[in-house]
């Protein structure tokens, strides 16, 4: 690819050597982030499994318990490779995965990939409608209170964005349900009723409140950062000299001050969603939304192993691939830092 | 992976050696002369204390039956009955006190760790340096609750390990913060001098450079008790914390859920304390990070300094 690049261009315009100094820096970063992204999923990998399986002895009694009878023991032990030594039965696993066997759901029988497919697109629906929803309103209401600064809207909503960031997922899902499917209105459903094959938009009323709950649980993040970025912002040097310029008000707002308030708002952006990965188990499970994270928390119950240990490989995956984005979308968006350190 | 592109930490100490005693409490005055400070401090201050005499005042035993389930408020049960019908008000008082101790032994063997990682990390740096940071990055790619579920699948819901997973998993974002500002406390002239001076790593880095991370320190505790906070009353709504019929708060929000309609109190009750706790902590902590760091004249924002966002978003 590097050797692709470093050539000129085959036929045409030859005036392009500048762009191209300014493009590398950007793509290395890119190059070294995803290096750094498989590596640490495949230390995690590990630690997934050094976990579950070679930790405490014995899985496959973690897994019966009670029910432990010698023949059972030994059936489950061959099913899990467990009777062969930890790095074979880490291969074993590993190589499963990267072919897309999966395995077995010790709890139904069925295999993971069917179990785990149609749910992965359910979380992906909540958490990206979540996300982008949460974002566009915590970069609005951040701007808003940047702009008016010091007024009463501003600290009312600085002392509720304090109060909400501290809130468990869980206590703001269970008042939205208290007010809005149970007491006081009665408008929306308290729990959804759809299969996991079902696509979850078939239902959009189903979504309401956990895409609310996952909201407000992450709009104090986006709002705090965007709202310190922007007072920067609006204070630097360059908004000053547009204001004396005597550009209109909002066109210094938007247009000038925005795009560099905005630049490291995206980090806290990416962040909010690797959070909002953690926060679909707890807000999955309350609303029974047929999502990974339901699953999880049964799979836990169950002891299900092989379905534990790929959902949360997923959720780590996610967590590396929205850093390797954040970092490059922020890199991207601020040219003083795409150029390279001296 | 993300510390590495925020904007460089500033200088976040004011005072030179740490030769002052007693700065906590000097810290810990200074925030409650705020009205954020003080709010935040009565707030998770009452129900503290209604966490630790509540077993005590409670009128039932949190295990009696003492009625029909989900009865409505009555006489003998101000907050009426349970899914079971055990009196509301008792397992309320009874519930706060397990969360309480799991969430400040959670923080202590979180702060303590990370700052031991972060301190060692900054302090003699290189491949140390890069070992403990590079750890850190991979105990970061999972969500806390999801570390604590993945031991619980295999060590059973015991409370000693949810300490042990919200604690290790805390960890890196303080190891982050610690480390940060050691770089800047390794700077000075003061703990050069100390260096040149002869005096053994393991005394400067007592002496000189921990003493000077009491206010960077302070937050820290105040942000990782109120995310322990949510973890484990989290792990105990999910049914994975303290077992029944023992009460907890999280688990009367799961175990009366389906009753809310009957009797929504022994929902509602415990919800409200649990957010009133931590927002109570939260804004504490929120008033020290105002007050002693400096922040908040130029940014307003704390988060903005100290990479706190990180540090919040992340759990």
């Amino acid at each position: 690819m590097a050797h692709v690049i470093a050539k000129p261009a085959p036929a045409g315009k030859s005036r392009a050597p500048a762009p191209e100094r300014r493009a590398h820096p950007l793509r290395n970063v890119l190059l070294k982030r995803t290096a750094i992204g498989v590596l640490t999923l495949w230390f995690v990998s590990i630690l997934v499994f050094a976990a579950t399986q070679v930790l405490p002895g014995n899985a496959a009694y973690a897994v019966l318990q009670n029910t432990a009878t010698p023949q059972r023991l030994r059936a489950l032990e061959t099913q899990l490779h467990l009777n062969r030594p930890a790095v074979a039965q880490y291969w074993a696993w590993v190589s499963g995965l990267l072919h897309g066997n999966l395995g077995t759901s010790l709890a139904s029988g069925a295999s993971v990939s069917s179990l785990i497919g149609g749910r992965i697109v359910n979380s992906a629906v909540l958490v990206i409608a979540a996300g982008l929803i949460g974002t566009l309103l915590g970069v609005g209401l951040g701007v808003l209170a940047a702009a008016r600064r010091d007024s009463w809207l501003d600290h009312v909503l600085s002392v509720g964005a304090l109060a909400i960031t501290a809130l468990p997922e869980f206590v703001v899902a269970v008042v939205l349900v208290i007010f809005f499917a149970a007491l006081v209105w009665h408008l929306l459903p308290a729990v959804s009723v759809f299969t996991p094959g079902q696509p979850p938009w078939s239902s959009p009323s189903e979504l309401v409140l956990p895409v609310a709950t996952l909201v407000i649980v992450i709009v104090p993040y986006v709002f705090r950062m965007m709202r310190a970025s922007m007072i920067d912002a609006l204070e630097s040097d360059y908004v000053e000299m547009a204001r004396l310029k005597g550009l209109p008000r909002w066109r210094v707002l938007l247009v000038h001050a925005l795009p560099n308030g905005i630049a490291p708002t995206v980090q806290v952006i990416g962040l909010s969603f690797i959070y909002l990965a953690g926060g679909v188990v707890v807000v999955e499970y309350v609303f029974n939304y047929p999502g990974l994270g339901a699953e999880l928390v049964s799979a836990v119950s169950d002891r299900d192993i092989p379905v534990i240990q790929f959902i949360v490989l997923i959720l780590a995956a996610f967590y590396v691939a929205v850093n390797i984005l954040s970092d490059v979308v922020s890199l991207a968006a601020s040219p003083r830092r795409r150029l390279p350190r001296s | 992976m993300i510390a590495e592109q925020l904007p460089e930490q500033p200088a976040l100490l004011p005072g030179g050696p740490a030769g002052k005693r007693r700065e906590w409490l000097a810290v810990l005055r200074r925030a409650l002369r705020t009205p954020r400070g003080a709010a935040g401090l009565s707030l998770a201050g009452a129900v503290v204390l209604l966490a630790i005499i509540g077993p005590v005042v409670a009128p039932h035993s949190s295990t009696a039956f003492i009625g029909l389930p989900f009865a409505p408020p009555s006489g003998s049960a101000p907050l009426g009955t349970d899914v079971l019908g055990r009196d509301v008000l008792s397992r309320v008082l009874d519930g706060g006190w397990v969360l309480l101790v799991l969430a400040a032994s959670a923080t202590a063997l979180g702060v303590v760790a990370g700052t031991a990682c972060g301190v060692t990390a900054a302090y003699f740096g290189g491949w140390l340096d890069n070992i403990i940071m590079r750890t850190v990055d991979i105990v970061l790619a999972f969500p806390p609750l999801v570390f604590a579920l993945l031991l619980v699948s295999v060590l059973g819901p015991k409370l000693w390990l949810i300490v042990a997973a919200v604690g290790i998993s805390h960890a890196p974002q303080v190891a982050r913060v610690t480390r940060a500002a050691a770089l800047d406390v390794c700077e000075r002239d003061f703990v050069k001098a100390a260096q040149i001076l002869g005096i053994p790593a393991r005394k400067v880095v007592t002496r000189e450079v921990l003493p000077s991370l009491t206010s960077v320190l302070m937050v820290e505790i105040g942000l990782r008790l109120t995310y322990s906070i949510l973890v484990i009353a989290g792990l105990s709504f999910l049914g994975f914390g303290l077992q029944p019929p023992a009460a907890s708060w999280g688990l009367m929000i799961n175990e009366n859920r389906i009753g809310i309609v009957a009797n929504v109190w022994g929902v509602l009750i415990p919800a409200v304390l649990i957010a009133l706790l931590t927002i109570g902590v939260n804004t504490f902590t929120d008033a020290v990070a105002r007050s002693s760091l400096g922040v908040g004249r130029r940014y307003s924002d704390p988060t903005q300094q100290l990479g706190l966002a990180v540090a919040g978003a992340g759990q």
